[in-house]
């Protein structure tokens, strides 16, 4: 009897084992990801789900809405044809490239940008969107430029590069990092900072929501947006650049800047439009 | 993951520290928190007992991130200004003391009712009976719960990380989507955690053994 239980441990282990080392070399992630696709006919884009004019759940009916997820539509058809679907995932500034590594999405179309530490872990398409770190304060405030953050307390989310930026440019500033921007507002609005940075288009949005805030000192970096693609999906990185290209080679590109940027006060669409 | 640990070392300890700090004093006042609202639950007083049902009741079934979420961005708007750590200090304490009120109360109640009674006939107020009588009884029978919720206070004590209060799951998520070393960096911070929870569990094993 007790033979059989040393028996029954050895197998048990030894499956334990098999199950580790067979995670460890054939994950997901380093599946074609573009035959994947053909064959389901869908690619899943991780997308942001808070922020207006960009990637945001309409509470009405549960859609995604914005600029990045048109974008990410146009795309699919571009890629896949005309009767191409787009699944889409939410992510945060914090998840999305985890959600990416383990394959949980394809791609990554959630306002972020093109980065030489990022490059070293995933892929990015070219740039689709030029956007620049700026900053939000409550109208009447003292705040007026980038400078003036030393010595006072500034939020953001955790996960994205514009806290580094901050620490760069104005040392003395503390920043307070909350899960998403949401909060990160709202941490503002309760006075936890005396301002919130973050890139231009998404503080964009929340100042449309909120009348009583502005954005100040215009943008102090540039943010090149691109779409991440996993490490080693050469192929789905080329059809993903060329079906960019189309988009903006048809004006598509175009149409959906002027439908999401055309009237935002403070922000110069003509900026960012493609030729 | 060495690397990782040495080029972040002072993220991670200034993580822990504050960690540990928050859970001390959340420790603490719960507690006695705690301690207080077990004995309104079992006073003779009707209103008493009202009282303190209701405190459980409340915030042993409010998440407690709500709790702290609540400190953290509605006391400030109309109150008084509190920054996250203390919010989220004041979150674990209110909602540790709720189930640690309820673990003694269970304490209490599990000591004969003869206890108090003879007590009383001896001419010891309710007070006095509770203090030399039933309370030392009752905590050494709610030792291993009340273990439990230390532990479970340490561990919830990530709640900080929502309201930038600079513990050790804030410095993870900062240094995992910095790093992007996510697997290390979250195996690095679990065995942060385990440092200070497995000490707590085995003095809670050793109380056990040397009282009962």
């Amino acid at each position: 009897m007790k033979k059989f239980k040393y028996v029954t441990l050895l197998i048990t282990s030894l499956l334990l084992v098999l199950t580790l080392a067979g995670c460890g070399s054939q994950p997901l992630s380093s599946q074609n990801v573009l035959e994947n696709d053909k064959q389901t006919n869908t690619i899943t884009w991780g997308v942001k789900a808070d922020q207006k004019l960009i990637g945001l759940i309409d509470v009405k009916d549960g859609q995604e809405k914005g600029f990045e997820i048109d974008l990410a539509k146009a795309i699919t058809k571009k890629v896949l044809g005309k009767n191409g679907k787009a699944k889409f995932v939410t992510v945060t500034s914090q998840s999305r490239i985890p959600l990416l590594k383990n394959g949980n999405i394809d791609a990554i179309i959630a306002t972020m940008s093109i980065l030489p530490d990022r490059k070293k872990v995933i892929d990015f398409s070219d740039s689709y969107f030029s956007a620049g770190q700026s900053i939000l304060v409550k109208k009447g405030s003292s705040i007026k430029s980038v400078k003036d953050l030393n010595g006072k307390t500034v939020t953001s989310a955790v996960g994205s590069n514009s806290v580094e930026n901050i620490q760069k440019i104005a040392p003395k500033a503390r920043v307070l990092q909350l899960p998403d921007f949401a909060q990160a507002l709202t941490a503002l609005k309760s006075g936890q900072g005396e301002a919130m940075t973050t890139d231009n288009v998404i503080l964009a949005g929340l100042a449309v929501e909120n009348p009583g805030y502005k954005l100040v000192g215009g943008t102090f970096t540039t943010e090149p947006y691109g779409i991440g693609i996993n490490k080693g999906q050469g192929d789905f990185k080329k059809a993903i650049n060329k079906g960019l290209k189309e988009v903006i080679a048809d004006g598509t590109y175009n149409k959906l800047i002027m439908k999401w940027f055309g009237n935002v006060p403070g922000f110069n669409y003509k900026e960012v439009l493609r030729k | 993951m060495i690397k990782l640990l040495v080029d972040n070392w002072s993220a991670f300890i200034s993580g822990f520290g504050w960690t540990v700090l928050s859970s001390i004093v959340a420790l603490f006042f719960s507690l006695i928190i705690g301690s207080l609202f077990a004995i309104l639950e079992v006073m003779p007083s009707k209103t008493a007992r009202v009282i303190g049902n209701i405190y459980v009741e409340i915030f042993r079934n409010i998440p407690l991130l709500v709790i702290t979420m609540f400190f953290y961005l509605v006391i400030p708007l109309y109150v008084v200004k509190i920054n996250g750590f203390t919010a989220g200090t004041i979150g674990l304490t209110i909602y540790t003391s709720a189930f640690i009120a309820e673990t003694v109360r269970s304490g209490i109640n599990s000591v004969d009712i003869g206890q108090m009674e003879a007590s009383r006939a001896q001419g010891m107020t309710f007070w006095q009976a509770m203090r030399y009588i039933v309370l030392p009884q009752a905590f050494k029978l709610v030792i291993p719960p009340l273990g439990n919720q230390f532990i479970n206070l340490v561990k919830n004590s990530s709640v900080l990380a929502f309201v930038a209060g600079f513990d050790l799951m804030y410095q993870g998520n900062a240094i995992a989507s910095t790093t992007f070393e996510t697997v290390n960096t979250y195996i690095v911070v679990g065995v942060f955690y385990l440092v200070i929870t497995l000490p707590i569990s085995y003095y809670m094993q050793h109380l056990e053994r040397k009282l009962a």
